[in-house]
């Protein structure tokens, strides 16, 4: 009887998680459907399903954009960023989950406060401090707004992380004459690898999907592919066929890239970092 | 050992990457950058610029596309901080006169063989400041009543030369089929000072409605805004489909092109693309008529264009005021005709277009077009004086704010959320404060 109910469970809970996952999913699926209709069948109502496949909507997007300049873009950026943030926070997380002072706490929470301002509060700011040090419309800069903004999230996760390792194992380290460089570096590390690689993977998909600095940072030589993607937006007409041609090629890499990686990403993000 | 060799590759290979890419940022002179927007016109602007580059060589064009909210939003910190980063921006006749104003644009003075005077008076009027012209119209817009001839026909309906507000409501009430799908009447209701606010301005204005008295006091608490607001909301309720707040005039466009809406009250831009077979599965029953007329009858009407101006900001001033002659003359006008076709001809701006007998021939609603642009006037009287210009808008900088709240009450009515006085009770409480808060009102 018990195992009965245990199956009717698990079958019951399978069914809902490939529910929610379809229905997650389904907007993605849309547009990837769109994409391969013309603009007429794209607003047909009701939805045309059964439909003669085209490409015509690509083939305007790869005419009228370059798609692999705002793809460059946006792995520079991406890739820049994740890697300068994961350098500058792994010593940060090290230092706040192994030698913790009196204030470590509230600088937690105070770098995780600067998330919850709305972007464009400090636009001005940035825009002017970007333009002064030539740094508008560049990869730099971008790069580096993008680092900031997820500092405190990689922060807080990678402490999260190491929090998990035990201090017995790094003081061991410390007995065999280990210098705390070489603890960070040849003890920690390695533990924490599959953290710290769900966390760098977090910083990049953040990074590809970042619109409001991409947006008004960039205008040509450093625009990403959100910037692509907001150029195919019509306030007068009906493209939504090339709109969504444009948005599959823009979400393609990192979804592609997400599917690859995701156990990885499931597991450095559920089973911490010392198992 | 050779780890460490590795990571240090990676970060100078990241650092060569990245400051290549701000090296690679500098403007390479000659270049014209040019922020627009990704409306069909514009398109086909991009494509046949080619020809430009061809007869200038020494001029090299560089596009950035941009959602309009954003491309608005970009352009007004670039001059505004004097960035120095667009040569050539696409504006409307709201931005011009207050940018004018603000000393943020180049005056333009074309030579004589542009023929400025060829320029509809009333589009040329709205691009010019103190007497001097700033922007120079790529297309202009006016408003007109779309519907399907076969519904009417079927109803046994015939659409007046001059329809009012009340017939129209009748109409719509005699065409809805909701069973079928089919919507008596398809209004802006997104949210949005150049969305659902620009059609609601256009209508308060033909019920005597108007957003300030000469003391710059809010007036949404009078009673021909109350009837403006009953209409709209009453109609679209009634006779609309359903999930108004979420049509702009994208989504109206889509509804009527694919047959689900009897009327439609809009923009002049959309007559090229429903009577197109290939965007259009109504392309053959389409008509069309004037703008309907509310109690009031007069007031100012609504005109819009996209323009190209030149930022002070811009360090290539001249060149930038050779590429926007030319994507507005006449010559430019001839090269669309010989490449895309006379129905694509950028639309409502000269008076030579619509003297080709070609354009007639290939845009049925041509004359009619004309004549709305011909005769609109958005500085025309409302039933009070006002100190203000605009039709559906109101010419000061605080009506993207303003218009963009109120934008969102009046689509609450709509969604049931409040009642028509309900929501202008808080509009005008939401407006007086901040008319207050930018000085202009004490």
């Amino acid at each position: 009887m018990a195992l009965k109910t245990k199956t009717s469970t698990r079958i019951g809970v399978t069914i809902l998680a490939w529910g929610i996952a379809l229905w997650l999913f389904f907007p993605i699926f849309w547009m990837i459907l769109t994409s391969f209709k013309s603009d007429v069948q794209a607003i047909s109502s009701p939805p045309k399903l059964v439909f003669m496949p085209t490409l015509s909507s690509y083939a305007e997007v790869f005419e009228r954009a370059s798609y692999w300049h705002f793809a460059l873009n946006t792995m520079i950026v991406s890739v820049g960023a994740t890697a300068i943030a994961i350098a500058l926070a792994v010593p940060a997380a090290y230092s706040m989950a192994f030698m913790p002072s009196k204030r470590t706490r509230s600088t937690l929470l105070w770098m995780l406060s600067t998330r919850m301002l709305p972007p464009v509060g400090v636009l001005v700011p940035i825009y002017l401090l970007a333009r002064n040090t030539h740094l508008l419309d560049t990869c730099t800069g971008l790069a580096i707004v993008d680092m900031l903004t997820n500092l405190p999230i990689i922060v807080w996760m990678l402490y999260t992380f190491f929090r998990e390792v035990p201090a017995p194992i790094l003081e061991a380290g410390r007995m065999d004459g280990a210098t705390r460089w070489q603890e960070m570096t040849m003890v920690l590390l390695p533990l924490a690898l599959p953290g710290i690689a769900s966390t760098a993977l977090l910083s990049l998909i953040l990074c590809w999907n970042e619109a409001f600095w991409s947006l008004n940072l960039t205008s040509s030589n450093a625009a990403p592919l959100t910037a692509f993607i907001a150029s195919f937006s019509s306030p007068e007409g009906l493209f939504f066929g090339k709109l969504s041609a444009a948005s599959t090629l823009a979400v393609a890499p990192i979804l592609i890239f997400g599917w690859i990686s995701q156990k990885q990403l499931v597991r450095g993000l559920t089973f911490g970092a010392v198992k | 050992m050779s780890r460490l060799k590795s990571t240090r590759t990676a970060i100078c290979t990241l650092a060569l990457l990245l400051t290549g890419s701000a090296l690679s940022s500098a403007q390479a002179a000659g270049t014209l950058t040019i922020a627009t927007v990704n409306n069909g016109d514009m398109i086909v602007m991009r494509q046949l610029s080619q020809e430009f580059e061809k007869a200038h060589p020494d001029i090299h064009l560089n596009w950035v596309t941009l959602e309009e909210n954003v491309l608005r939003q970009r352009v007004t910190t670039d001059i505004a901080m004097k960035t120095g980063q667009f040569d050539v921006v696409t504006i409307g006749n709201y931005e011009v006169p207050i940018w004018a104003k603000q000393g943020w644009l180049t005056e333009i003075k074309p030579d004589a063989a542009y023929d400025v005077n060829d320029i509809l008076p009333s589009v040329r009027d709205s691009l010019t400041a103190d007497g001097k012209l700033y922007a120079l119209p790529f297309y202009a817009e006016s408003v007109m009543t779309y519907y399907r001839k076969d519904l009417f026909q079927k109803a046994g309906l015939t659409m007046p030369d001059a329809p009012t507000y009340d017939q129209i409501r009748q109409f719509a009430d005699r065409i809805t089929d909701k069973t079928n799908q089919v919507y008596g009447i398809c209004l802006r209701g997104k949210p949005g000072w150049g969305e659902n606010m620009a059609y609601v301005s256009s209508l308060a204005n033909t019920f005597g409605a108007q957003w300030f008295d000469m003391s710059w006091k809010p007036t949404l608490t009078s009673d021909a805004w109350k009837a403006t607001l009953n209409w709209y909301v009453s109609a679209l309720k009634a006779d609309g489909p359903p999930g108004a707040t979420s049509n702009g005039f994208n989504e109206n466009l889509a509804l009527f092109a694919s047959g689900h809406c009897g009327i439609w009250i809009d923009s002049t831009v959309a007559g090229g693309l429903l009577f197109d077979p290939k965007q259009s599965q109504v392309a053959d029953k389409v008509g069309f008529a004037p703008a309907p007329k509310g109690p009031y009858g007069k007031g100012p009407t609504w005109l819009w264009s996209w323009s190209l101006a030149v930022p002070v900001s811009s360090h290539q001033s001249a060149d930038a005021q050779t590429f926007i002659t030319w994507a507005t003359s006449k010559d430019y006008v001839k090269l669309v005709a010989a490449q895309k076709g006379w129905v694509a001809v950028p639309a409502g701006t000269r008076a030579s277009t619509y003297a080709a007998p070609e354009y007639a021939k290939a845009a049925p609603f041509a004359s009619f077009v004309l004549n709305a642009i011909k005769t609109a006037d958005p500085n025309g009287p409302t039933a009070q004086p006002r100190p203000y210009t605009g039709a559906q808008f109101v010419g000061i900088p605080e009506f993207q704010a303003i218009g963009t709240q109120v934008g969102q009450t009046v689509a609450a009515t709509l969604s049931d959320q409040m009642t028509v006085d309900q929501a202008l009770t808080s509009a005008q409480t939401s407006i007086t404060r901040a008319l207050r808060q930018s000085g202009r009102a004490r």
